[in-house]
């Protein structure tokens, strides 16, 4: 006999109800912001410059839309174009990754630069690219800073550079250690020949390029809560294997600790850019 | 010997370490403690010494010897204060026109919080930016790890020689293999791409001379002795401009691209 009737998961004798057919969302309409958690409307981050509406997050930036927002318009002509990466230490799965950061980020490398005026002061500028391979220096963004750095040096230019990067690309081995070198020993002569050189630092600027050029601005910004450090969070944690305090290694620690002139959020850093330019013209 | 091997070669504790080499080949080697601004690091250790009759500035990545020494010397991980009096000492050495020899021996840079609220990368970046023009020779040696960034900052030299079985590498093995494949076993694999010996350096042009190992360490300190010895003599012929412009280009070559 049977006592208990095992209940079945429907309520018996209920038709089935046909879910009505959720709202379709295109994908790209809504954006989480990784900081707050909350969903922004796509239209609405790009309006407040890819900065969240909601904590002031900075969202991470293409190079040509920096690019776009720090030149006078029509004023960027590019220079060092033409280069391109080459896998000469047959790297296995290099060239494959440069095609596809290629695709994902439609740049040839993982930096752009050139020359333009900011508010009306001719500059040579740079913009690092995180969808690149997040930045990661190899010969080719050694190259083109170096030859931004020697020509802007000659036409007495200072040069204003946006930093994003993971660190040296260890697919190209010991050449890609090479250009830290390399890039810092322009800068040195871009400044001994007494130019200007103003790094902003946005998140996250890490690894090889934070111990050569992103430290050697005369005056050194940051975008708010940009991680900047030399080793990343992870491999720190793993080292001394404890947790690391909540704003670590972040633009306000930084800035905190002595080692950045400012933050500036990304809203006001072309008229303060100006305005350094400014300060930094006799007459 | 494949590259990883070389690799533990390279991490070897029996290895002679930077003072070592500057025991051997030196003499009245007096040390200079602290960076004048926090502290004394003590995974670097610089001084001045006689080689032969000729003062020099000697600054030497230090692992230590036994477990005790090791420990103190936080196994050649320099936090920021330790490049920071490397560079005190170069100054010096620019001042009074001495050359400067560096040991280069260490994993990597110290990661760690103290290393980072005192600014390793900029520590790291102001090396590379000063040594770049400093107005004297430099030559380094790799006598053990090179590690990265961490070795780099000790190593924008007019020349930089490896011992035979010494490596030089943008990032270990164990975390190339890690971030790369997330496959800590391919470690040898990883080693072998990385081309971080001294015969694939050397075909790269990024270290001017090997010293071979074979004859054991005291051949090493013996030959390393006369080539110091003639190199620096040479160098400090030369023009300090000139030479700084020479450096500058040696650097300058580095890389590896297309022009379309």
């Amino acid at each position: 006999m049977i006592r208990f009737k095992k209940p079945k998961n429907e309520l018996e004798g209920q038709q089935k109800v046909a879910k009505t057919p959720r709202p379709s969302i295109p994908a790209d309409m809504c954006v989480l912001c990784p900081s707050c958690r909350k969903t922004l409307f796509n239209g609405d981050l790009l309006a407040n410059l890819s900065v969240c509406t909601n904590c002031g997050y900075h969202f991470r930036m293409s190079a040509r839309e920096r690019l776009s927002l720090l030149c006078d318009e029509g004023s960027f002509c590019e220079i060092g174009e033409s280069l391109r990466s080459t896998n000469s230490l047959d790297f296995p799965g290099y060239n494959q990754k440069l095609a596809k950061s290629a695709a994902e980020s439609g740049e040839r490398e993982g930096v752009v630069t050139g020359t333009a005026t900011v508010g009306g002061y001719p500059c040579a500028v740079f913009a690092m690219e995180p969808r690149f391979m997040m930045g990661s220096m190899g010969s080719v963004i050694g190259e083109k800073l170096t030859m931004l750095f020697e020509q802007a040096a000659e036409r007495g230019l200072p040069v204003i550079g946006y930093t994003v990067s993971g660190g040296a690309r260890m697919q190209e081995g010991i050449l890609s250690l090479m250009q830290m070198a390399k890039v810092s020993a322009a800068v040195k002569r871009h400044s001994d020949a007494g130019n200007l050189y103003v790094a902003i630092l946005t998140d996250p600027t890490t690894g090889g390029v934070s111990a050569s050029f992103a430290f050697l601005g005369d005056i050194i910004l940051a975008e708010p809560k940009a991680l900047i450090g030399f080793a990343g969070p992870r491999v720190i944690e793993q080292t001394i294997h404890q947790k690391l305090p909540e704003n670590f290694q972040r633009a306000e620690f930084l800035l905190e600790k002595g080692f950045l002139d400012n933050i500036v959020e990304r809203r006001k850093q072309k008229e303060y850019l100006t305005k350094l330019l400014r300060l930094h013209t006799r007459k | 010997m494949t590259a990883y091997e070389k690799v533990k070669a390279a991490r070897d504790p029996a290895r002679p370490t930077a003072t070592d080499y500057i025991n051997s080949i030196f003499t009245a080697f007096t040390e200079m403690h602290g960076d004048r601004r926090f502290s004394d690091d003590a995974a670097v250790v610089t001084g001045l010494a006689l080689l032969g009759s000729m003062p020099v500035t000697v600054i030497g990545l230090e692992k230590g010897h036994d477990i005790k020494e090791r420990v103190a010397r936080n196994f050649g991980c320099a936090h920021p204060e330790g490049y920071r009096k490397a560079l005190r000492q170069m100054k010096l050495a620019e001042k009074f026109r001495r050359p400067v020899v560096c040991f280069v021996d260490t994993a990597g840079a110290y990661c760690g919080i103290g290393a980072e609220e005192r600014g390793q990368a900029q520590a790291i970046a102001e090396n590379l930016y000063e040594m770049s023009a400093l107005k004297t020779p430099i030559v380094s040696v790799f006598i053990g790890e090179g590690g990265s960034g961490g070795a780099l900052g000790l190593a924008v030299a007019d020349e930089v020689w490896m011992t035979e079985n010494a490596v030089y590498s943008v990032i270990s093995p164990e975390g190339c293999a890690s971030i790369l494949w997330k496959d800590p076993a391919r470690v040898a694999d990883a080693a072998e791409c990385l081309k971080l010996t001294a015969s694939d350096l050397y075909s790269l042009g990024v270290i001017d001379r090997i010293l071979l190992e074979t004859g054991g360490e005291s051949v090493v300190f013996s030959t390393l002795k006369v080539l110091l010895a003639r190199k620096l003599r040479a160098l400090c012929a030369v023009d300090p401009a000139e030479l700084t412009e020479k450096r500058y280009d040696r650097f300058r070559a580095f890389g590896n691209f297309l022009t379309l």
